[in-house]
């Protein structure tokens, strides 16, 4: 059996190996220890995600939300909503249940069902909760909500260059050497470029279930990204000690950052359980996955960039402008890469929120820098057109060999070896200097480049091994997964540290109950999570080394012998692991290059990517399957992000229009054509012991800005402002 | 949604029956709008009468004249081989709509029978008149980029999104129609209807009626075809502009033609001007664009919109090239 099994493989992973461009990751590869630890419980159903527990008694909420943009609530008429079949309450601020944390002065002024407050539509106002989900939303439905409607404002574009609308500084002005110096360069370009909100729509709806017990014991089954974040969410808004909380969110259908705090409509959830004395369960409906647990920010950005006449850089000026929200305040590091990613003696920078009665945004996958590199790549993209010069020659000439904006070193940087292999890779030679100059049949071809860059992090974080005389490892820590492979990261970690195959090891995550960690944001998690499972193994390590000293046992015994001559059933240890020193001396980051081939149809304006190589220069590459999984699902969320997706709202009612997945687009398996994943897989010798940066974020950073140079490079039009539909070539 | 009863036949006239004592009943089949339409709230019936047991999944070629059951499945009706082999441009356009889940349980009835995809219609909070008459329209000064071109009103600008639909008016396929009165009979092209002022009305069924089958004529149009869809993203989007487009060419010459267009207007619209402009000329890209030009008459963009005066003449010449090269 198992040698048949053998010739399958092999058959196959002649298959794979022998198309072109699969060579960097062949099938074997996939089928080797780099597995998901969790693949097959995923894809068999096993892997329980938290809308799929089933509690004894559990009961159903359905949210009510308003349908005004901006005013007060009159009153919420419930009579109905009530006597339908199988409803147990309605909750509202007409009957505020007690939570300690929002009796109490300031805060958020968003404390759900504690005000009659309406601060933007599709806001939750009201949640029914009843025996089936069917029955609560029949009886939401019946709610009626009566009004006093105030003026609203909702326009992110107009709001602009109206002075009457409030701007917020988001972030500090930022100034090297002179100010606004493009302007008197010998070549200048000065464009604005726009994008629309953007929503994180995983595949998994948002929602909880929340079991209130009785002495204030509360176990909830969540989709964040962070237990122990919701854990001490849930501490301070209903003022009871973290041990009474246990979070649970073993398995997470996609974050892309929208589930990195705990949204109001969670909060209704565990308020629901409290006062029913039943465990409440609250799945939110696609549209609402519009309204209540954020987006990524509209953006404005208008960008100047100077340069002498033979191609150096003489100074670039970013301006911003982000959508937030009027009761709360969200920003992002939109403007951040300019200020270190060329080589320029003069930058400044600036950047501004504008508070609209909107939902408040939350960090979206390469949160700020995606935005940004989207404007400063296609400008940088312009600037190369205007001087003539390849874009690939510009960018290498402008590369910097330190961090300007902090002077200091790079821990480790590779670019300019990306950029060869990726051009070398998806034939960068074939690229035309004169726009639209590449014909194939009814479609015109153009090659693009954009760079992205995202800080390398390293936070602090907890991990118990324990390592067990059967020869099997448990590792433990309150981390997250919300897709990149965390526990397979961290198993390959372990593996190669002690030498005990993939198969024996466990990693153990998603509950609040285990050693602490921070949550799965910002590309953090394999190096400050990874950098703890090192000292735990090198610490099981030598404990074992010791033992088999006194025991008078060889230094290579195996560490289940050593445990058997001690009668130790196991040993165990925590390590907590957080930055050296040495890091705060250098500038840490990964980068990616992305070169993307695309074709524009000559009469309809649809725009194909059809070839993809991304390259990522993010440290020693530790989990080579799920880095390159990362890269794929960056490129296909760049796609999107470059040709598809827009939120709609209509700011005459404030609602959004196309909330839904059949209008709303992301893209479909046609959209997307091979993608080619190079890692340069060089370790960084400061930042972890791995050498491993992250990579989650620099997988779609830069991506859009790659697809609207190639649509310049094919069609010789620059669209400036994403998605770029038919609509906007044909019109440009 | 509220509470409905769901009711079940197998029997034609049953059905018949109960619909037509109910003025809160409507039949149910693939349900792949009508399900939506429910959970939004667009759609409020009492009573569902599930029609998929209905004796009407048939499809046969009878003197030349192809029937198909109205209950036939997108997909079964795409595989057929006689679709294949006769109507190629049919099968094109079944394949270019939804999914291949959706079209798996989607009927040929129900793709007549759905609804736009406005997205003013789905909100019911915010203004409709095909929602609700006199509400006004939310698309005419607001997000109309998927909007109608042809036939519009002041009081509705939304388009039939069925790509199906846009192939059968090309092919001149005719509606065969059972009431409790008996059958009746009328062209696919006057099925569907324009918004005027009554807008909340889509097509000329009545309440009561039941599309049985419908009826293609074996006409030729399989050798030079095309369905051309243009589209957000390659599969699963509604179309900004399709084009179906068939010829037959005889010595060089195009001895019929048959165009039609999706996404832009309240109805497939047939361009019938534009096929009788070439008729009797020769498959150059000037006549293709000249008979894009004529179809263009009378075409009105509302703003969001505007660029499918551009588009359209466009996806015609290009449909009308690919299918000339078919040969």
């Amino acid at each position: 059996m198992e040698k048949l099994l053998l010739t399958d493989e092999t058959s196959m992973n002649q298959v794979f190996t022998e198309k072109d461009g699969y060579n960097h990751v062949s099938f074997l590869d996939a089928i080797d220890e780099n597995d998901r630890v969790d693949g097959v419980a995923k894809v068999t159903g096993k892997a329980k995600y938290f809308a799929e527990y089933q509690l004894p008694g559990l009961t159903y909420g359905v949210l009510v939300t308003s349908t005004i943009t901006k005013g007060k609530i009159v009153d919420i008429d419930t009579k109905a909503a009530k006597n339908a079949p199988g409803v147990l309450d309605v909750l509202s601020h007409m009957n505020k249940p007690a939570v300690a944390g929002y009796e109490q002065e300031g805060g958020s002024p968003m404390k759900i069902f504690y005000t009659d407050q309406i601060f933007y539509n599709g806001q939750p106002i009201a949640l029914v909760v009843a025996n089936t989900f069917e029955r609560a939303t029949y009886a939401a439905s019946l709610v009626k909500v009566s009004y006093h409607k105030e003026a609203f404002n909702t326009d992110f574009k107009s709001s602009i260059k109206d002075e009457k609308v409030k701007k917020l500084q988001g972030q500090p002005p930022y100034k090297r050497g002179m100010e606004d110096a493009y302007k008197t360069a010998e070549v200048k370009v000065e464009q604005v470029y726009t994008m629309p909100v953007e929503t994180h729509n995983p595949m998994e709806l948002h929602g909880i279930i929340a079991d209130w017990r009785t002495n204030d014991q509360v176990t909830v089954y969540a989709k964040t990204q962070g237990v122990k974040a919701t854990q001490n969410t849930i501490a301070n808004v209903f003022k009871i000690p973290v041990e009474n909380i246990q979070v649970n969110s073993e398995f997470v259908g996609g974050g892309f950052g929208m589930a990195l705090r705990t949204w109001p409509l969670e909060i209704a959830t565990i308020m629901a359980s409290k006062q029913l004395k039943k465990p409440v369960k609250l799945v939110i409906t696609r549209d609402q996955m519009f309204t209540m647990v954020g987006n990524r920010p509209a953006a404005y950005q208008k960008i100047g960039l100077g340069a002498t006449k033979e191609g150096k850089i003489t100074g670039i000026t970013h301006i911003a402008f982000g959508q937030s929200a009027t009761y709360e305040n969200f920003t992002e590091g939109v403007v951040n890469m300019t200020k270190f990613m060329y080589d320029s003696e003069n930058v400044n920078t600036n950047y501004y929120v504008i508070p609209l009665d909107m939902g408040v945004p939350i960090w979206m996958r390469g949160p700020g820098e995606a935005t940004g590199a989207f404007a400063l790549e296609s400008a940088i993209d312009e600037m190369a057109h205007a001087l003539n010069m390849d874009p690939l020659d510009f960018r290498i000439k402008n590369d910097p060999e330190k961090d300007l904006a902090q002077n200091r070193p790079f821990s480790s940087k590779y670019i300019k070896e990306a950029y060869r292999l990726g051009a070398e890779q998806i034939g960068w030679k074939n690229r035309k200097m004169i726009p639209g100059s590449l014909i194939d049949g009814s479609w015109q071809v153009g090659y693009g480049v954009s760079i992205g860059v995202f800080n390398a992090s390293r936070g602090r974080a907890s991990v118990k091994g324990i390592l067990k005389a059967d020869g099997t490892l448990v590792l433990q820590s309150a981390t997250s997964d919300i897709g990149p492979g965390t526990g397979t990261g961290m198993t390959l970690i372990a593996s190669r540290l002690l030498n005990i195959p993939v198969d024996k090891i466990v990693f153990e995550l998603g509950d609040s109950s285990l050693p602490p960690a921070p949550s799965q944001g910002g590309s953090a998690t394999l190096s400050t999570v990874g950098s703890a499972v090192n000292d735990v193994c090198v610490s099981l390590k030598s404990t074992i080394a010791e033992l088999a000293a006194n025991s008078n046992m060889d230094a290579h015994a195996h560490f289940t012998e050593v445990l058997k001559k001690n009668n130790l059933p196991m040993i165990e240890v925590t390590k907590q692991s957080q930055a050296n020193a040495e890091a705060k001396n250098y500038s840490m980051y990964s980068f990616s290059i992305h070169f993307v081939q695309v074709k524009v149809h000559q009469l309809t304006g649809v725009v194909k990517v059809s070839k993809v190589v991304s390259v990522g220069d993010s440290g020693k590459i530790v989990s080579p399957k799920t880095a390159r999984s990362q890269m794929v699902g960056g490129a296909v969320g760049g796609i999107g992000m470059a040709l598809m997706e827009e939120a709609l709202l209509d700011n005459r009612y404030g609602r959004y229009i196309n909330n839904n997945f059949a209008d709303y687009h992301v893209p479909v398996h046609a959209d997307v054509p091979e993608i080619d994943v190079i890692f340069i897989d060089k370790a960084d010798p400061i930042i972890n012991p791995m050498g491993a940066k992250g990579m989650g974020e620099i997988a779609l950073i830069g991506f859009a800005g790659a697809v609207a140079n190639a649509v310049f490079n094919a069609t010789g039009k620059r669209i400036r402002s994403l998605p770029i539909t038919p609509d906007k070539i044909l019109q440009a | 949604m509220i509470n409905f009863q769901y009711l079940r036949t197998t029997a034609v006239k049953t059905a018949l029956n109960l619909i037509v004592k109910d003025p809160k009943a409507v039949f149910i089949a693939g349900g792949t709008n009508l399900i939506d339409l429910m959970k939004r709230g667009v759609a409020t019936p009492e009573k569902l009468i599930d029609i998929n047991h209905l004796p009407l999944k048939d499809i046969e070629l009878v003197n030349n004249v192809l029937q198909v059951g109205a209950l036939t499945s997108n997909t079964a009706l795409a595989e057929h081989i006689t679709v294949k082999q006769q109507f190629p441009l049919l099968m094109l356009a079944l394949q270019s709509g939804a999914s291949a889940q959706l079209r798996n349980v989607a009927t040929v009835g129900g793709n007549m029978m759905q609804r736009t995809r406005c997205g003013y219609f789905y909100d019911i909070t915010m203004p409709c008149n095909k929602r609700e008459p006199g509400s006004g329209c939310g698309a005419i000064n607001g997000y109309n980029r998927m909007h109608a071109i042809f036939g519009t009103s002041e009081s509705c600008i939304a388009v039939h999104p069925s790509d199906m639909c846009v192939a059968l008016v090309a092919l001149g396929a005719q509606v065969v129609i059972l009431g409790h009165k008996g059958e009746r009979k009328i062209n696919f092209s006057d099925f569907h209807r324009l918004p005027g002022t009554t807008p909340e009305t889509d097509n000329n069924l009545r309440k009561g009626e039941l599309i049985t089958k419908i009826q293609i004529p074996i006409n030729g149009f399989n050798q030079n075809y095309h369905y051309l869809k243009v589209r957000d993203r390659s599969s699963y989007a509604f179309a900004l502009v399709s084009v179906a487009a068939a010829l037959i060419i005889k010595n060089g010459l195009i001895s019929d033609a048959r165009l039609a267009m999706g996404g832009v207007a309240h109805k497939p619209w047939r361009l019938t001007s534009s096929e009788d402009f070439l008729k009797g000329k020769a498959g150059t890209t000037a006549n293709f664009e000249a008979a894009a030009q004529l179809a263009m008459k009378d075409a009105k963009s509302f703003g969001e919109n505007d660029f499918k005066l551009k588009l359209a003449p466009n996806a015609i010449v290009e449909a009308l090239t690919i299918a000339k090269s078919k040969s």
